[in-house]
């Protein structure tokens, strides 16, 4: 191999893309072979959801009643269907970025050592991490729009989705697949690889629950203090940019704001993993 | 001597922590290129901080290593293009098969789709693993596996090739086909640097070897050389009833010719000899006056080599 170092910038550049690229094509070709789990798995979550309360608990007599936000929803226009489908979504989105990094790495830093491989690529080490990032926001993308036809076929009440702007949209889901991928890269690099099973627990299902999934953060109102706690979760903006994007008529939080937190937990998230994955890689 | 592809100067490896840990303490070292080199010493010698630091996996403290000219700290991504690795635990691709292994080594490192489906081919082939190709490396055996982290640390042509701890693991058989595939590599042009505690492994493969201990290289040469070092080619080791006297057996064991050393060991005596007829009676009939008990004759091995310098067995 000839020495690189004193070459002009373009032919590191031509090395880096192409150990960035052939990254790139190994993570495709596993991921095309475990097609059907990764297809069973971004789908099950969503699929069970509609089922069970848009289409099961509105059958029931009196399930609307039961129907956690049957009021909201009447007030917005469209059933809860059309709170759930950016909520899920968002769901979908982050536990893409989840299973496609943090839980791989918990892996390849824990018992198999496989990142040492990976990192003796002639590439910068962010760049190994960043590719993570990207391949994770892929699916991620791939994950939200399994979502949508789901949403549309499975509710009894016809969800209203309204897309006025598709610029937005496609900013809004870039910007959150790349952010969830940022969120698995600094779980799985902070995280004990042996710890990794407690983060459902301790992670997931929080900021789950408490990521305007399930219902749109203007309708926190009435609880003050947790429409203020709930702003540190990256989650929340990710579901409500989601709502704006896709489902203004449920409300939700000013556009300008919601891109502006997701680029901030984007920078923050991305700089953590970054740092996390030179630590556990470099002594 | 021939262009050094490994130059190590002055290295230093401090990990801090509650009890700061000097692991490398100041290793100079210069590899010519085309040998198969060894860093020989016990377990916690500083051998594998030394690769680490090499193969830009470890941060030195002070120091600086040079592969192929490029410095590793200043150009890390750069300088692996010349690197191979084989580290001590199996790193294999769990989610590629066998072929894939070394394919997407090969597209990582820059070579196209046919370069590499051809030079994935020809490596599968000379380390004899084409039946395995489709196998995944959970189902390979130890020896197997370390033959195909060998091939897939190779694939891009590596000016060197480090081998941490080969043999580890590995059941005699599986041994001594690494060490074949491992010499199999000087008709490539591949500098070899690898670490070890066996003896024999350093002595079989090595063409020249550097002994380690406490992070500082205690001597550099050829494994003859270093055993000649000894001063003989045979070493008796006298046990006695007592050691009274033992100062007049020594004075007298030296003045028979060929012996060129002795030395009071634990319960007796060391005598280093050159291989000469008749001596041995010689010194069996003069011990035996002073109550010999038992004698073992030896040749001089690198683990002699090393006792002499530390004191110490290298297994301890």
């Amino acid at each position: 191999m000839s020495n690189a170092v004193g070459k002009p910038s373009h032919v590191r550049w031509a090395i880096y893309s192409r150990a960035f690229f052939g990254l790139m094509q190994r993570d495709l070709r596993v991921l095309t072979r475990e097609i059907v789990p990764f297809v069973i798995r971004v789908a099950m979550n969503p699929l069970l959801f509609l089922f069970v309360f848009t289409y099961v608990m509105p059958h029931m007599t009196g399930g609307s009643k039961m129907s956690p936000v049957a009021g909201m929803a009447a007030a917005g226009g469209g059933g809860f269907g059309t709170v759930l489908l950016p909520g899920l979504m968002a769901v979908a989105i982050m536990f893409s970025g989840i299973a496609a990094v943090a839980l791989p790495l918990a892996q390849e830093f824990g018992v198999t050592r496989e990142i040492d491989d990976r990192v003796m690529c002639p590439l910068p080490i962010g760049a190994v991490a960043i590719e993570k990032i990207i391949f994770s926001a892929i699916q991620s993308i791939v994950a939200a729009a399994v979502v949508f036809p789901l949403a549309y076929f499975i509710p009894s009440t016809p969800v209203l989705a309204h897309v006025s702007s598709w610029w937005f949209l496609a900013v809004v889901l870039v910007l959150a697949s790349l952010l969830a991928g940022a969120l698995g890269l600094t779980i799985g690099t902070l995280v004990q690889p042996k710890q990794i099973g407690l983060i459902f627990g301790v992670v997931i299902v929080p900021i789950t629950f408490l990521g305007c999934v399930y219902y749109p953060w203007a309708a926190l109102k009435s609880i003050k203090w947790l429409q203020l706690c709930v702003l540190v979760n990256p989650i929340v903006y990710i579901s409500e940019g989601l709502r704006a994007a896709l489902t203004p008529s449920t409300g939700h939080m000013p556009a300008a704001m919601i891109l502006t937190m997701l680029v901030v937990f984007l920078a923050l998230l991305t700089w953590i993993g970054l740092r996390g994955f030179a630590n556990r890689v470099i002594s | 001597m021939s262009e050094s592809i490994v130059e190590i100067l002055g290295l230093r490896k401090v990990y801090n922590g509650k009890n700061s840990v000097t692991a490398v303490d100041g290793i100079d070292l210069h590899v010519p290129a085309g040998l198969i080199y060894g860093l020989l010493g016990p377990n916690g010698a500083g051998k594998t901080t030394t690769i680490s630091i090499a193969t830009t996996r470890a941060i030195p403290t002070a120091g600086s290593v040079k592969i192929a000219g490029v410095d590793v700290v200043a150009h890390p991504a750069l300088a692996r293009r010349s690197i191979g690795v084989v580290p001590q635990f199996n790193t294999l691709d769990r989610s590629c098969t066998v072929a894939e292994n070394i394919y997407f080594h090969c597209r990582y490192f820059g070579l196209t789709k046919t370069e590499a489906t051809a030079r994935t081919a020809q490596l599968l082939d000379q380390f004899r693993l084409s039946d395995r190709a489709a196998a995944y490396p959970q189902a390979l055996s130890g020896g197997l596996a370390q033959r195909l982290q060998i091939a897939r640390a190779i694939a891009h042509r590596p000016r060197v090739l480090f081998l941490d701890e080969p043999s580890a693991g590995l059941d005699p058989q599986s041994r001594i086909a690494m060490w074949e595939a491992v010499q199999g590599l000087r008709g490539e042009g591949i500098t070899v640097v690898l670490t070890t505690h066996y003896m024999e492994e350093a002595d079989e493969l090595c063409d020249r070897l550097a002994i380690i201990d406490h992070g500082k290289i205690l001597i550099e040469d050829t494994p003859a050389a270093l055993k000649a070092s000894i001063g003989g080619d045979k070493i008796y080791d006298l046990r006695m009833r007592g050691v009274r006297d033992s100062g007049i057996l020594k004075r007298n064991l030296q003045t028979i010719e060929g012996v060129t050393r002795v030395e009071v060991i634990d319960g007796g005596l060391r005598v280093l000899a050159r291989a000469k007829d008749g001596l041995l009676a010689k010194v069996v009939t003069m011990a035996n006056e002073f109550g010999l008990r038992d004698l073992t004759t030896t040749e001089p091995s690198l683990e002699t080599v090393f006792i002499r310098l530390t004191g110490r067995d290298l297994r301890e």
